[in-house]
This record gives structure tokens, C-alpha cells and sequence, in this order.
């Protein structure tokens, strides 16, 4: 016998795909298998219930590199300590994690006088900035689903890093005003590599690496009807630019979605700003939104609780009392640069692998504590690996798709038996901060 | 729970018809009782002002635009950060605080209720994790319905029945308090970058008209029987010669009588009415039409509204009204998010710097308090400034010494750069009406009690409800200067929540017990909406149906109120 879930929300990417049907044995233990999710989604459901590949105990880590099994109440007592000495913790993650970790998380920085920063400092963070600048007109991915008739992925490879979201939303749904489905839409896509995502375009423009704000701009200059001056711009033949300004105007609701080719490469934010005015410039002659591919499930989550509860998305220093944000100098990768902050804590992320070495080696100099249910290369240079509940297939909580929509992550299965989850963890080192910090 | 008496205080209660009488309250077990043993605590209030805690009708405090106005808009936290205290969490931000901040904000200023005016259904958990991280005041969110897709149909299809169990059914789904109504259609045609600026326009592609749309939900709102009445900003906000819209608007509820268990006498309610009380064709010959609107208003006893008062500050305007916000940012050029929603609304933000300079800001400062003074009603007319769209609410205080004296008016007007063209426009300076103790209460706790369902409950001083008690340190009879007003509302002395005492001397010392007002309004099974909203999600939808609803854990403290009909 097995037991089915329906409507189970997929712990992987920010598409957060919420029609997963999960197959579990008749105790809810193991998970059999796993239907509507993509490759990657799947194998983070399957892994997960295969509980002989996990570490289930909190571990130390000894002077000869190797780790020794510690009790969560040990655990909880190194997080608090390492802490509540510190003058400036670094809280770095926050986006493989339900909103609720989130909010028990930022009370003991609060407490602590802690840097809270997400994984936006590596992804979009740049993207927050140009908002910040220039705003964001947007939508939900049900209008894109409904409405959409034109769609540009510019920098982003959906088919690899968002492999369902085209179907689910952008090129082939069939909604309320887009009955023909894929051959209603018209696709664009801005790649300097051809791709699977770019062999699902109408047209590829193959942007020259780096030269993302060059055609942004001349696309904004040739929709007011500006000639542009020579052949080639950023490595597109001109008539190819014209024809693509052609498709756009055309179009009655149109959508950008865009990755981290164009934040992170040359540019930067003025990549998102020019985008974001594209978009903007747009809707003078039809309808078009732009929405940022967030990677992570609930990064999106993540710099909605710190915007409630402090006013910032993301790189939120409150080591002076009070919440100070300022992207390059308060984000994780500058604080480590410069040697700042004296003992780091990681949850729901991996700056092992992602991280510039200099930032690596710095985190693996200081009291640190890794809190994931992998095994990653941040936890291999921390002090202490808590190993928790995965979100979203042990444990229930808030999430936030890419387009801001909150969707309730569900239980499958039981974690491994005395197994802590995030927020069960979170509160008792908080219940030890506020004790430490009353003596 | 404690007892207190709070002794010899001049109290203002127009639910219990108090205008000005030096007497005790006496709280018990969080309520308001006739007396206390000899064991309650005694608080002085001699020479101090009494009033039940004031209740919001209408602020945007909680949710997706909220907190993208919070996120896009760092500048708006510069200089106003308070570190954490004993009771409190580090706080900050002007027109859009952190959700701690507007607690404590609004319960320094003894504003105890407060009510999120507009939740975009598909994200009204993002609502709900905002309420709970809002402490001490209680809280309810409107769900919007003016654009919403089964809405259309069914009115289109003269299917009432079908309306009120889908209200219902969203209602309960939301958590949400009320039906409100944004820009009907016009919000739904910002789908294709097109509007609804009359309220005949029909709605691109639904063969429906706001005009219907808002009588369907009118007449669903009463044969339901729900503690609000409908909620209304109609189309056309914010441009010269509105006011037209807004009569119009106003007309569809002439006539109708309330039906409800909740001692509303209204059946509909119109927000931030300054905005759209406008004459004239152009920013050239824009006027004030404050006196035509609430001539109206006057003569009709089944309508409230609230201001929608300019506070001439930098803000932040947020609306579901999606097209509105575009035009705003065509004419100011400052940055502008956009959402739109799928099957429900659209959505918008644009800063806005309500500059004394400029004409057209003045004369909508004056519009907003000639609202007031016209009003024959003050149980039917509440102070708002639409926070943060006019002003942020922590200007109320400042309203109010505006709509209590003169003399402030006067010196407002003639500082205005623009002072004659400003003067030409509007009315405001030959009304030497000055709001009262008394009125302000019926304007800030009784008024807007009654017109949200909750008389017996909030917003008086009535043994049995609530004990929201609030002590400010003025008296009436011995103002000397209009600032006294300004200061002695901005901090309460003493505050206190369902009998527990929040505030004291100023500070916060509690942050009390917050409930989340919902409404579950039973109707009679309906299998045709149960199979409609199925086929929608299956069809329209990004999320599946079962992961729509915002489940009870999310609903900080719920207060449900149960309306059988």
C-alpha cells in the first residue's frame, strides 16, 4: 500500500511548481515516487528520503579536520555563544528556508547586532538595486499565463535552471486569452550562447558577452524611432534589432524574464535599470511587465520578511542598533572581504560553493556554525553542521514564488527521527541568546 | 486580568452620548465596566482627555504593495530608525514603516483598530504574515472584488446567488473582513494597458460596467447581510472634474436600505473622497468640489466616507487602482512598480512629494478638510489620509489641529505660494467651522465602529465591549495654541488594549494581545461556484486550489464573525 499528497509545492527553484504528486509508503516515511515535478525537483524529494546518505546528528568539527557527533543541545549552546561574543555576526542565507525560519532567524540578529543578508547577494541583489532606482512594472505568472502574447528571456536559460516554468507560465500554457497556447506567442531570446532555451525562439538575439546595456538601450532608442548607428550592435546585425522592436510593439502583453547573465555580468544594476525602462518605454504602446527568475525557492521570501519587519531586501546591517542598508558595503561578500564581521552563521544556502575564495577562506578562519540538511561545501569548513528538516518535504512553512505570490510549502514525510527543523532550531538558539544576554 | 480606574477624566464617548463630562472608566477582564473593587489600579486623568480607542477604517499597513513600497524605497527609512527597547523591535521608515513600527505608531496616537483597505486575494497570506508581525492593534483586511473574473460572470449573468456564495467563499479563504472595490473594471482593462474612467465604460472582453459592478456587489453586500458595507474608490481617481464620477458613483446607492445584525446604517461606504472631489478640466482650472460631493453626502443617510487628507509630505501613493498609478508616474516621472494579478485586480506604487508649492497640492490639502467641515454628519464622515497615499497616518494629530482651528487653516493658506490661486479654488477659507472633542471621536472611534459592524464592540466607552481606552493630556476648554492639539494626540499619556495597558507615559510597555478580525458569512451550499472556482484554477490559475487558502495558523489571533442570514 502507498499513500498519495497532491498539491505538494516543489522545494527547488523560484518557479515553485505547487502541483507535485508525491507517493509515499503507508507510514509516511519514504517517498516512492514523485509525479508532475521536473528532473531536479524530483531527485531533491527522492534524495531527501533516502536517509542513509544523511547526516541526522549535529557534528563538530576536530582540530584534524575531521567531525565528531555533537547533540543539538551542544549545538544550540556553540550557535548562541558564537553569537551572542561576536560584534558582528554575519547571518548569511535565509533562502532555502520557510519565511517562518526566516523571522526567528532576524530576532536573534537583532539581538545579536547581526548582519542579515540572502542569497540575492550573489543572484539578484543587483536586480533590487535597479528597482530601488527605477521601479518595476510587473505581474503575476497567471497574467503572463492568461494574456501574454510576446515573451523575451534575456539572460536566463528556464529550460536548465527553470525547467517547468515554461510550460507552467511562459510559452506553451493555454490560458483565458491565449487559447493557441505556444503558437499565440512569439519568443525572444538574449543569449550569447545558443541554448535549449534558445532553440524555443522565434528570435535569438546573440548578444555579444557583456554588451547586455548596449542592446537594451538600443532597443529603447529604435522603439521611440531613433536611428541606431552602425551594422552591428552588440553583436546583433541591426535588422535583426529592428525586427525584434517589430515583435515587441506588436504585441499586446508582453513580459521580460530575466537571470543572472545579465545581473551578474558586466553592467550589473544598469543592466536591470535599462531593462526595467525598456519595459517601462513599452507600455506607451502596449502592455508589457518584467519579472526577475529568482533562483532559489524562498530568496524571494527571504527579502519580503526583512522588508516588513526592517525596510530592505537583502544585505541588512544591524550591528548598530538599528537597520543600516547599503549593497557594497554591508553584503556578505564585502563584509568578508574586508575581514569585518568575527564569527559567521549559514542557513539555507552554500557560500562554500558560490563565494568568491577569498570570502570562502574567510568564513573558514572564523567561529562559524552551517545549519543544512546537506552535507555542502560550507558545512565541510564550519565549525559546527546542524543538519535539519528539509522545508518543503519534511516540514510545512511560507514561501515566495519569484513573482512574490506566497505559497504554503507542505509535509510529505517524517524527518529522520529526533531530527530538529530550522525554526524549532532557530528558536532555541534564540531562547539561549536572550539568556546569555540577560547575564 | 487587572482592574483600573481612570479617575476624573473629561471623557468624549458618542456611543454612550458623553460630550465632555468629568467621570471615571472602569475596566475589568478586558472589557469596560460600570465599577471596579477596591483592588483596581488608579490612574488620574484630572484635566486629561478620555476617548475609546480610535479606529481605522482605511490605511494601507500590510501585504505585497506595502512592503514593495518598504523594498524599492530605502530613502524612505533615512532618519527615522529607533533602536529595539525592552517591549519593543528596532523600527523605521516614514510613509511605509516596518510592520513594528505601525504598531506602535498607531498605538502611541490611542489608535487601537485598523483595518488593511485593500488585499489582492492571491497573495492575502503575504497580508496575514504582515498582520501578525504588526503588534498590539487589532486588525481585519478588505479582499478586493472590483475586478475580480467569477465577480464579472456572474453579475453578468444576473446570477446572484451565485455572487454572495462566492463572496463568501473568498471571504473565508482570505480571512478577509469586507468587500472592497477598487476602480471597478478599470483595474481588470490595465490588463491591456486600458481603463475605466466613467462608470458605463464597459470592461474590455466581460460585457459588464463598473456601474454594475457595483451595484451587484451592493446588493450582495445587503442581501448577505455583512458587518461592512461595500467599500467603494470608484473610477477616474485623482483627475480635474471627477466629481461627476463620484455623484455618479454616489447614486447607485440612493435609496437602498441597510440590512444587517450589525447596527450599520450604511450600505455604502466611499474612501479617500478628496481624491476624487475634484472640478475643473485641467491642472490649469483645477478646483475644489468638496461642498457639491458633500451637499450629497448630507442628504443621504445610507452613505459614509472617509478624507483621504493631504498632509503635504513626501510619500509613497499605493493602489489596486493599476492605471491610476501609470498616469501618476507620466506626470511626476518618479519610479513606478506595477502588479497586476491574475483574475483579481491590478496594482500599483509611485512616490509622491505633496509639495506646499505647487498649486495643485494645496488645493487638495483643502479639499480634504472641507470634506470634514462640511459634513452635517460626523458619524458618517472619518478622518483618513488613504495612508500612505495622502499621508502617513502618524499625521493624523496634524489633521486634527487643521480641522480644529482656524487660525491654523488660515496660516496654512496664506503660506502657500500659491495662496490666491489656491484661495480661488476652494472654500476652505471662509469656513470657520472648528471640529469638536466630541466630533473628532464620532470621526475617529464611533463612526468608523459603526459603519465597520462593530459597534458593540470597539470605538465606545459602553460597559460590556472592549475596554480600548485612551488618555490624552489636553483639555478642551484650555487650548492656547493650535500645536497643543497636534502634540497632545501624537502621544497618548496612557493607552489601553482590551484592557491591557499598552502605553504608558508615552511608551510602549505591552504589545498586548493583536486579534485579526474575519468574517464567515454562512451561505447555503452552492455546488455551481464550488465547480466554477475548480474549473478557474484548473484552467486560469498559477496555484492550485488547494494551496490557495490561507490556512488558520496564519491568522494571527482570529476574532471570526459569523453572519447568519
Amino acid at each position: 500500500m502507498s499513500k498519495t499528497i497532491t498539491d505538494v509545492v516543489c522545494p527547488f527553484c523560484g518557479t515553485l511548481c505547487d502541483d507535485l504528486i508525491v507517493t509515499t509508503d503507508d507510514e509516511g516515511k519514504k517517498i516512492l515516487g514523485v509525479d508532475n515535478a521536473c528532473a531536479i525537483g524530483a531527485e531533491k524529494f527522492i534524495h531527501s528520503s533516502d536517509h542513509s546518505h544523511r547526516v541526522t546528528r549535529p557534528r563538530k568539527m576536530q582540530e584534524d579536520g575531521s567531525f565528531k557527533e555533537i547533540t543539538y543541545e551542544e549545538a544550540i549552546e556553540h550557535t548562541a555563544k558564537i553569537l551572542v561574543n561576536a560584534k558582528k555576526p554575519l547571518m548569511y542565507g535565509w533562502s532555502s528556508t520557510s519565511c517562518e525560519a526566516d523571522s526567528v532567524g532576524h530576532e536573534i540578529a537583532e539581538l545579536c547586532g547581526g548582519i542579515v543578508d540572502n542569497t540575492a547577494a550573489v543572484c539578484h541583489g543587483t536586480t533590487l538595486i535597479a528597482v530601488q532606482n527605477v521601479g518595476i512594472p510587473s505581474c503575476t505568472l497567471g497574467e503572463v499565463k492568461n494574456r501574454a502574447d510576446r515573451i523575451i528571456f534575456w539572460g536566463c536559460n528556464p529550460a536548465h535552471a527553470h525547467p517547468r516554468h515554461m510550460s507552467r507560465y511562459s510559452i506553451f500554457p493555454r490560458g483565458y486569452f491565449t487559447g493557441k497556447g505556444a503558437k499565440q506567442r512569439k519568443i525572444i531570446v538574449v543569449d550569447p550562447r545558443p541554448t535549449d532555451t534558445t532553440n524555443l525562439a522565434d528570435i535569438h538575439l546573440q548578444v555579444e558577452q557583456g554588451y547586455d546595456y548596449e542592446l537594451l538601450q538600443a532597443l529603447r532608442a529604435a522603439i521611440r524611432g531613433e536611428p541606431l548607428a552602425g551594422d552591428v550592435i552588440a553583436g546583433v546585425p541591426k535588422e535583426t534589432v529592428y525586427e525584434a522592436v517589430d515583435v515587441l510593439k506588436s504585441g499586446r502583453f508582453g513580459v521580460i524574464f530575466f537571470g543572472m547573465g545579465v545581473t551578474q555580468s558586466l553592467g550589473k544594476d544598469h543592466n536591470i535599470d535599462a531593462a526595467i525602462c525598456l519595459t517601462k518605454d513599452l507600455n506607451d504602446y502596449t502592455k508589457f511587465s518584467i519579472v526577475a527568475m529568482r533562483g532559489h525557492y524562498n530568496v524571494t521570501g527571504s527579502g519580503q520578511v526583512l522588508g516588513w519587519q526592517y525596510g530592505f531586501p537583502y544585505s541588512v546591517d544591524l550591528s548598530r542598533g538599528f537597520a543600516r542598508y547599503n549593497p557594497g558595503e554591508t553584503g556578505s561578500i564585502e563584509v568578508l572581504k574586508r575581514q569585518e564581521a568575527d564569527a559567521i552563521f549559514v542557513l539555507g544556502s552554500d557560500p562554500g560553493a558560490h563565494f568568491p575564495m577569498r570570502c570562502v577562506k574567510e568564513i573558514s578562519r572564523l567561529p562559524s556554525v552551517a545549519i543544512d540538511p546537506h552535507i555542502t561545501p560550507t558545512t565541510e569548513i564550519c565549525d559546527v553542521h546542524v543538519p535539519v528538516a528539509f522545508v518543503g518535504v519534511e516540514v510545512g512553512g511560507n514561501c515566495y514564488r519569484m513573482d512574490n505570490v506566497p505559497i504554503e510549502a507542505r509535509k510529505v514525510v517524517e524527518p529522520p527521527e529526533g531530527m530538529m527543523t530550522d525554526q524549532q532550531f532557530l528558536s532555541a538558539v534564540l531562547e539561549r541568546v536572550k539568556e546569555l544576554k540577560a547575564n | 486580568m487587572s482592574e483600573y480606574i481612570i479617575k476624573n477624566g473629561t471623557v468624549y464617548d458618542p456611543k454612550t452620548e458623553v460630550k465632555g463630562e468629568v467621570k471615571d472608566i472602569c475596566i475589568k477582564d478586558g472589557k469596560i465596566v460600570d465599577k471596579v473593587s477596591s483592588k483596581a489600579k488608579s490612574i488620574d486623568a484630572k484635566g486629561k482627555t478620555v476617548m475609546a480607542g480610535a479606529v481605522e477604517i482605511h490605511a494601507h499597513v500590510a501585504g505585497p504593495k506595502v512592503n514593495e513600497g518598504r523594498n524599492y524605497r530605502p530613502e524612505d527609512k533615512l532618519f527615522t530608525y529607533q533602536p529595539g527597547g525592552k517591549n519593543t523591535r528596532m523600527a523605521g521608515g516614514f510613509s511605509i514603516p516596518t510592520t513594528f513600527k505601525t504598531g506602535y505608531e498607531y498605538a502611541k496616537m490611542g489608535y487601537t483598530t485598523v483595518m488593511e483597505a485593500a488585499m489582492p486575494p492571491l497573495y492575502a497570506r503575504h497580508v496575514h504574515e504582515e498582520i501578525k508581525d504588526t503588534p498590539i492593534i487589532d486588525e481585519g483586511a478588505f479582499p478586493v472584488f472590483g475586478n475580480n473574473w467569477f465577480v464579472f460572470e456572474y453579475l453578468k449573468n444576473n446570477e446572484m446567488d451565485n455572487v454572495m456564495a462566492y463572496i463568501s467563499w473568498l471571504l473565508k479563504t482570505t480571512k478577509g473582513y469586507a468587500i472592497k472595490i477598487v476602480n471597478p473594471g478599470g483595474s481588470e482593462a490595465w490588463g491591456w494597458g486600458e481603463n475605466c474612467t466613467t462608470i458605463h465604460d464597459p470592461v474590455p472582453y466581460f460585457d459588464i460596467t463598473p456601474a454594475e459592478i457595483m451595484k451587484g456587489l451592493l446588493t450582495a453586500n445587503e442581501k448577505m447581510g455583512l458587518p461592512h458595507s461595500i467599500h467603494v474608490h470608484t473610477n477616474n481617481l485623482g483627475n480635474p472634474g471627477n466629481y461627476k464620477d463620484t455623484l455618479d458613483t454616489f447614486k447607485l446607492a440612493q435609496g437602498v436600505k441597510p440590512n444587517n445584525k450589525f447596527g450599520r446604517e450604511q450600505v455604502f461606504h466611499h474612501t479617500h473622497v478628496q481624491f476624487h472631489s475634484y472640478g475643473g478640466d485641467s491642472w490649469a482650472n483645477f478646483e475644489s468640489k468638496a461642498k457639491e460631493v458633500m451637499d450629497y453626502v448630507n442628504s443621504n443617510k445610507n452613505m459614509t466616507i472617509d478624507l483621504g487628507c493631504v498632509t503635504l509630505d513626501e510619500t509613497t501613493t499605493m493602489t489596486a487602482d493599476g492605471p491610476f498609478e501609470h498616469h501618476l508616474t507620466t506626470l511626476n516621472h518618479l519610479k513606478w512598480a506595477n502588479v497586476d494579478v491574475e483574475l483579481e485586480t491590478s496594482s500599483g506604487i509611485v512616490p509622491y512629494i505633496y509639495d506646499p508649492k505647487i498649486k495643485v497640492c494645496a488645493i487638495q490639502w483643502a479639499i480634504g478638510l472641507e470634506l470634514a467641515l462640511y459634513s452635517k454628519d460626523p458619524m458618517r464622515t472619518f478622518i483618513t489620509t488613504d495612508h500612505p497615499n495622502a499621508g502617513p497616518f502618524t499625521r493624523y494629530p496634524r489633521i486634527f489641529k487643521w480641522l480644529m482651528s482656524d487660525k491654523s487653516r488660515q496660516e496654512m493658506l496664506k503660506g502657500f505660494k500659491n495662496s490666491d490661486k489656491v484661495m480661488a479654488a476652494t472654500t476652505l477659507g471662509s469656513l470657520d467651522r472648528e471640529i469638536n472633542f466630541y466630533e473628532l471621536a464620532q470621526m475617529t472611534r464611533a463612526g468608523p465602529a459603526k459603519a465597520l459592524g462593530l459597534t458593540d464592540m470597539c470605538g465606545g466607552l459602553a460597559p460590556g465591549m472592549d475596554a480600548d481606552v485612551v488618555i490624552y493630556d489636553i483639555n478642551e476648554g484650555k487650548i492656547k495654541d493650535p500645536e497643543e492639539i497636534e502634540k497632545a494626540f501624537s502621544a497618548a499619556t496612557h493607552v489601553f488594549k482590551a484592557g491591557t495597558l499598552v502605553v504608558d507615559n508615552g511608551e510602549i510597555i505591552s504589545n498586548g494581545n493583536k486579534r485579526t478580525f474575519w468574517v464567515d458569512a454562512k451561505v447555503p451550499t452552492n455546488t455551481q461556484v464550488e465547480r466554477d472556482v475548480q474549473m478557474k484554477f484548473l484552467k486560469y490559475y498559477s496555484v492550485n486550489l488547494n494551496n490557495y487558502e490561507v490556512s488558520d495558523h496564519y491568522v494571527a489571533n482570529p476574532y471570526v464573525i459569523e453572519v447568519e442570514n
